[in-house]
């Protein structure tokens, strides 16, 4: 490289670009943590916009000090790491068959699968089939089962497996291991990046989910945390419900909002930055076969 | 896929004793396959009933055949053509201004030098497509709101405050930017793993050649990612009627309507909210074909074209 080219107008302006696209995609984040930790009545005269003004931790104090928002949280991490479990050995229970060349059935198999990627029941079929016909209604089945598998996500894994080297399972045969001995001794242990990559997908679904749940679950106590930021958006929630005394109601009222969404948003932002690589390998997987 | 060059010996064993043979490997599929026609062919099959009158309950036989009834209601309902129009002017507007700017931003990123400083630009632009639908609608109504900071913007320079939320001409701003906003970063993935693969040799012949970093772009990053780009465009394509509706439906209000009401919040309103499954099943299905046919022909038109295709 030549250095010379390094302080041309074009990677001035390219820069300043960029930190363009830092500040636009920072900036919601920013706005909800000021405001989070600002007065009611600076909130309400349209006084923050990128510092907490009058800060105080009020509002974090009501919302951490109620049973209720962990009872949320609680929820979704049940949801999550068995929605998680089921999906991801789902996923390569099916994938791994069709990974290989030499079952001819594959010829069918995979454009049934794939099939499903360009058309669906809808909303109607599915809600009907999943709340009457199968009544999952208010169970924990209705939020982890109906999305376990997904084509993209077999296409993703049958693809990975494919990639792995021959030798390696004949060498398991000779040791004497049948076809599933094959399958959970050598291929899964080869597996873990592209099986990490579905749980984080699979993870940050279920952590976001809300409309899922909005449709199924009506008892109040079964709502994952997603749910419960809604009502609060919605301006469901009583700021006395939230916990507020009195005289914090109207703080509560102003600030509870983005409160709630940092709060919210917190362990996804905090464990992205580390997992980031996975997913980003899994698109590109995803992308060789498209 | 591309056909194989290379013969393959055919297997030419009767079908039986293939499966026969493999039945092992063949056994992991039953469970999964079930679930497949369960969970994804079954609902397809639940069409049927926008073509029966069905009267809620767990049995979707048990009811009479109507034909195109349903159909034809909303055909002729007007708050159907208004989903329907609002449903193309919003992914149209999206897909117009997404499009090219995230193959900019793609391109503008595989410019920079520093190799920390663009994974930094990079983990950044990713972060918005991780977070809940819930809270990017949360954030988008505070940040319009009229003590946010668009509106303190706006009053301190002297002018109006605006109702951004309750006002039908804002919602399509609003949709395309927060859209924008979610999938920049993320959007550009596919295209810099294309522009990875791109072979170095041709920008050195070009450079050679006294090509500027305009024309390299023009002429060798673009047609290298072309396929990639093709690909992106089709699947698009194929979702031109289905704005995102998580989004739509957090995001709009019966002030919205007119410009917000898509046919899948509509489908939702009728079916869901209101109980009228049959109509809102045809609305559902009627959409569901035309994604399927529009898909199908973008693919088409791609194969014949740049011979890049889904399938």
């Amino acid at each position: 490289m030549k250095r010379t080219s390094t302080f041309s107008t074009f990677n001035i302006l390219n820069g300043l670009f960029m930190i363009l696209v830092v500040i636009f995609t920072l900036y919601p984040f920013v706005y909800l943590v000021a405001q989070s930790f600002s007065s009611e009545a600076a909130i309400y005269a349209g006084k923050v916009t990128i510092f907490p003004v009058e800060f105080t931790t009020k509002t974090y104090e009501v919302i951490l000090s109620k049973p209720d928002f962990f009872r949320y949280y609680w929820n979704t991490i049940v949801y999550s790491v068995i929605g998680t479990f089921i999906a991801v050995a789902a996923t390569a229970v099916m994938s791994y068959p069709l990974s290989k060349e030499k079952l001819r059935l594959n010829k069918f198999f995979i454009p049934f699968v794939l099939f499903t990627m360009y058309f669906g029941g809808g909303l109607i079929p599915n809600y009907i089939l999943i709340a009457k016909t199968l009544d999952m209604r208010d169970t924990i089945w209705a939020i982890v089962i109906p999305g376990a598998i997904s084509a993209f996500n077999v296409i993703l894994m049958k693809t990975f497996f494919a990639g792995l080297p021959n030798e390696l399972e004949e060498a398991g045969r000779v040791d004497g291991l049948g076809v599933f001995g094959i399958f959970t001794r050598i291929i899964l242990p080869l597996s873990k990046p592209i099986l990490v990559t579905i749980m984080l997908f699979v993870i940050v679904g279920m952590w976001n989910n809300w409309f899922g749940p909005s449709l199924y679950l009506q008892s109040k106590e079964k709502w994952p945390i997603a749910l419960y930021l809604k009502q609060i958006i919605d301006n469901a929630v009583s700021p006395t419900e939230i916990g507020a005394t009195s005289e914090q109601t109207s703080q509560i009222a102003a600030s509870v909002k983005s409160t709630a969404m940092v709060l919210t948003s917190l362990p996804i932002i905090c464990i992205y930055p580390f997992v980031q690589r996975y997913f980003v390998q899994g698109m590109m997987i995803g992308a060789v076969k498209g | 896929m591309a056909a194989h060059a290379r013969a393959k010996s055919v297997d030419t064993t009767p079908l039986w004793k293939h499966v026969k043979k493999e039945w092992k490997l063949y056994s992991f599929l039953i469970i999964p396959v079930i679930y497949f026609l369960i969970f994804k062919y079954a609902p397809m099959l639940g069409n049927i009933i926008a073509f029966r009158k069905y009267r809620g309950g767990p049995n979707i036989l048990g009811s009479e055949w109507v034909g195109f009834t349903y159909f034809e209601m909303f055909m002729k309902d007007p708050t159907f053509w208004r989903a329907f129009f609002n449903d193309l002017n919003l992914s149209v507007s999206y897909l117009v201004v997404k499009f090219p700017i995230t193959l900019i931003f793609a391109l503008l990123l595989n410019e920079l030098r520093r190799v920390k400083w663009k994974k930094f630009v990079q983990t950044v632009s990713y972060l918005p497509h991780f977070i809940s639908m819930v809270i990017v609608a949360g954030m988008v109504k505070e940040i319009v709101s009229l003590t946010g900071p668009i509106n303190s913007v706006l009053a301190s320079i002297g002018l109006e405050k605006i109702s951004f939320i309750s006002l039908p001409e804002w919602f399509p701003a609003i949709y395309v930017t927060s859209g924008v906003w979610q999938s920049l970063g993320w959007g550009t993935i596919l295209y810099l793993a294309a522009m990875t693969g791109i072979n170095p040799a041709l920008y050195e012949a070009a450079k050679i050649d006294g090509a500027s970093r305009l024309r390299l772009a023009m002429h060798v990053t673009i047609p290298g990612i072309l396929p990639t780009i093709m690909v992106l465009l089709i699947l698009d394509i194929g979702s031109i009627l289905g704005s995102n509706f998580e989004k739509i439906l957090l995001l709009y209000n019966p002030l919205t309507y007119e410009t917000a009401d898509v046919i899948s919040t509509y489908v939702y309103r009728m079916g869901i909210t209101g109980g009228n499954f049959s109509y809102a099943t045809a609305v559902g299905l009627f959409e569901g074909i035309i994604g399927l046919i529009l898909v199908t022909t973008a693919n088409a038109v791609s194969k014949r074209t740049t011979k890049s295709s889904l399938w």
